[in-house]
């Protein structure tokens, strides 16, 4: 029971891993022991292989609404296709050097332009406000003849805000269609519908581990007719773009998971959104000094990122953690990094809240049992913490304010 | 996950001497609500001098919450002259050590103190304001970048952010702080040379000989011996290639002695026997 680290674990840290789906983890089994041939070989026990690959090729297909399975290449992780998107494209278009992209993307696209800016290139990085939107007309304003690509996420991993990603690819489209247009889904996927087909989009990153499928598979949508060399050099798989022998068990986990994700999107959108409601309204009932960063109009449904005023975040997190509660934060101090999060500055969360701010993510995995355990321990937690911090007079304000 | 020992964990989970101190004798604080960690430490001090009673409030990660803990339980029983002796190191030792990353949060606990002992004595905190900051987004000044290089032995950027965060975030100050640490290394090893017993300064050479200098002469099927050693003066001997080469007295100024230049003292000068 609490305190004593033998309640089981409440898990609400499904923005940065989550649980391997049993039916997922069952239907992968079989590759490794019984089928485990070579999807490229001649013979019928290679043969089967290959069908399973195409199989879940087509799976990840109608999850993200492509007209044809050639569209998708699997990879290793969201890392890999966010870097074989940005660096593909801009290998393809050697002539053109410039960039846009927004100031809260995911490190693994971030630093991967901060290379690219040694390289030569030149980057533009779009604002967000107070809510974690973006302008689009300082999007239609950045582009210039000699821009290559812009590369707008889809759904922020902090924050959960949702971007435009449609609109803004056909503003891009609209000033010049040459322009290639890249969405990292990572966080969106499994979350609200996407849907490729009639859009503007020419790539889009996911990965596996943020749907219920295991870590280190992820797939790249790449629309018929977008140039883009070979990221691994070799044999002939994924159509030439990423050779090597594919890790079977892991895509065909990989095309399950998205089958599944699409069958529960309704239910991410309707009961993981009821329980994230429920209990970011609980804390924020409960609790004087806490607030929301970021929109709540215009969110994924399991994401919420809570400022807690006047406190630390890792000091939170540790106290959460003693209690089997998982959850994280973009502060300075989890990450080993001293920087607060990058996100929550573009912002402007102000400093009070910007140390002390948690992300909670759910899953549909996640229960009300659960949800009823965290809003029934965390008060008191942040009780006792206000009480060591050497903020009392601002804290006494809040309070006051609440009531 | 960070890799706390148990007394940090103790700490944090239970820390000791939370709260304000009323009328308190003196008041220190450290860091601000910008760089993520603060610490305010109040103290109550006798007529002799015995520091009383202790408290704290702090604002940032278990660790420094725990070094704030400790640091009050510590100082309990002290006169101030005691207090005023304690390093930065002894806070993070008294908790069975620190990460790394996180001992910053020590040298928070050692500049409150510092900055309470200061209140109590009546100088002039405001003398801090004038001080020159050199990282801008934690508001880390030269005297403390300076004061935990030399209390800690720190010897490149990466140790002097993880002690003092600066040089954490933007990375403008990283030429400023590297200036500090490329002086005060100097400093430290040209007082060294002299101050050197004989045996030291040979171990140092033969240190900085098999580090630097021996490898370098092999590849080329050479090598050096070290002869003698006197004043600032190095006597060595070539061997194989070297001893025959045309260029061994341009190897030997231009590589051994500014090798050794570089890694001890400038005075040094190289002398073939
Ligand atoms: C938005 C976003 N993009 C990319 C990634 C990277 O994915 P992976 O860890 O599979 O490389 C993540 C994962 O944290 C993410 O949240
Ligand atoms: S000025 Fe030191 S990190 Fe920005």
């Amino acid at each position: 029971m609490p305190g004593n680290n033998t309640h089981k674990v409440v898990y609400l840290d499904n923005n940065a891993t989550t649980m391997v789906d049993p039916k997922v983890f069952e239907a992968m089994k079989p590759y490794f022991c019984e089928l485990y041939g070579n999807p490229s070989s001649m013979h019928y026990f290679g043969g089967q292989v290959h069908k399973a690959v195409d199989k879940a090729r087509e799976q990840v297909k109608d999850f993200l609404g492509a007209t044809d399975a050639k569209e998708i290449i699997f990879t290793a992780s969201g890392s890999e296709g966010d870097n074989m998107a940005i660096r593909g494209v801009l290998e393809a278009n050697k002539s053109k050097k410039h960039i846009i992209t927004t100031k809260i993307e995911h490190p693994a696209v971030l630093n991967v332009y901060k290379y690219l800016e040694k390289q030569g290139y030149e980057v533009t990085y779009l604002d967000v406000d107070s809510q974690g939107n973006l302008d689009l007309n300082q999007l239609n304003n950045s582009i210039t003849n000699d821009t290559a690509l812009v590369s707008i996420m889809y759904a922020n991993n902090e924050t959960g805000v949702i971007l435009p990603v449609e609109k803004a690819a056909k503003i891009v489209k609209q000033k010049n269609p040459k322009i290639k247009f890249h969405v990292d889904a990572v966080q969106a996927a499994g979350k609200i519908p996407i849907d490729v087909k009639n859009t503007d989009i020419d790539l889009l990153t996911i990965a596996g581990h943020k749907i219920h499928a295991p870590k280190g598979i992820g797939a790249l949508y790449v629309k018929t007719g977008t140039l883009l060399p070979a990221f691994v050099i070799g044999g002939h798989q994924e159509r030439g773009k990423r050779a090597g022998t594919e890790n079977v068990p892991y895509i065909v986990g990989l095309g399950l998971a998205c089958e599944i994700a699409k069958n529960s999107l309704n239910y991410e959108m309707t009961e993981v959104k009821r329980l994230r409601d429920k209990l970011e309204q609980g804390i924020l009932e409960r609790v004087y000094n806490a607030k929301v960063n970021g929109s709540t109009s215009n969110r994924v449904p399991n994401t919420t990122n809570i400022g807690f005023q006047y406190i630390e975040g890792e000091l939170i997190l540790l106290h959460l953690s003693d209690l089997g509660i998982c959850a994280s934060s973009g502060s300075a101090c989890t990450s080993g990094s001293l920087e607060p999060s990058h996100v929550l500055k573009s912002m402007g969360v102000p400093f009070e809240s910007l140390h002390g701010s948690i992300r909670f993510s759910l899953s549909r995995f996640t229960t009300e049992e659960e949800i009823d355990y965290v809003l029934d321990v965390l008060p008191d937690v942040i009780k006792k913490l206000n009480h060591i911090s050497p903020y009392q007079r601002e804290l006494k304000e809040l309070e006051q304010k609440h009531k | 996950m960070w890799d706390y020992t148990d007394k940090v964990m103790d700490h944090y989970k239970n820390p000791r001497n939370v709260g304000e101190i009323e009328n308190p004798s003196a008041i220190g604080e450290a860091g601000s609500l910008v760089c993520g960690d603060a610490l305010k430490l109040y103290l109550k001090v006798d007529e002799k001098g015995v520091i009383t009673d202790a408290k704290f409030q702090t604002f940032g990660c278990g660790s420094a919450v725990a070094s704030s803990s400790v640091l009050t339980e510590m100082i309990k029983g002290m006169t101030i002259e005691e207090a005023s002796k304690i390093t930065n190191q002894q806070i993070a030792d008294a908790l069975g050590g620190l990460p790394p990353q996180k001992m910053h949060c020590s040298v928070m606990g050692h500049e409150a103190l510092e900055s309470a002992i200061a209140n109590y004595k009546g100088e002039d905190a405001a003398l801090h304001c004038d001080e020159k900051i050199i990282c801008q987004c934690y508001h880390v000044t030269e005297n403390v970048i300076r004061e935990a290089i030399e209390q800690n032995n720190l010897t490149d950027l990466e140790d002097v952010m993880n002690y003092t965060k600066a040089g954490g975030a933007c990375g403008q100050c990283h030429v400023a702080i590297q200036k500090i640490i490329d002086e005060l290394k100097n400093k430290k090893e040209k007082v060294d040379i002299k101050n050197m017993s004989v045996t030291q300064l040979v171990l140092k050479i033969n240190n900085v000989i098999e580090k630097y200098i021996s490898n370098e002469l092999r590849k080329d099927g050479g090598d050096i011996e070290l002869i003698d050693v006197k004043d600032n003066k190095v006597y060595v001997s070539l061997k194989g290639m070297c001893k025959s080469c045309k260029f061994s007295s341009n190897t030997l100024k231009n590589f051994v002695e500014a090798s050794l230049k570089e890694h001890i003292s400038p005075d040094i000068e190289v002398v073939e026997v």
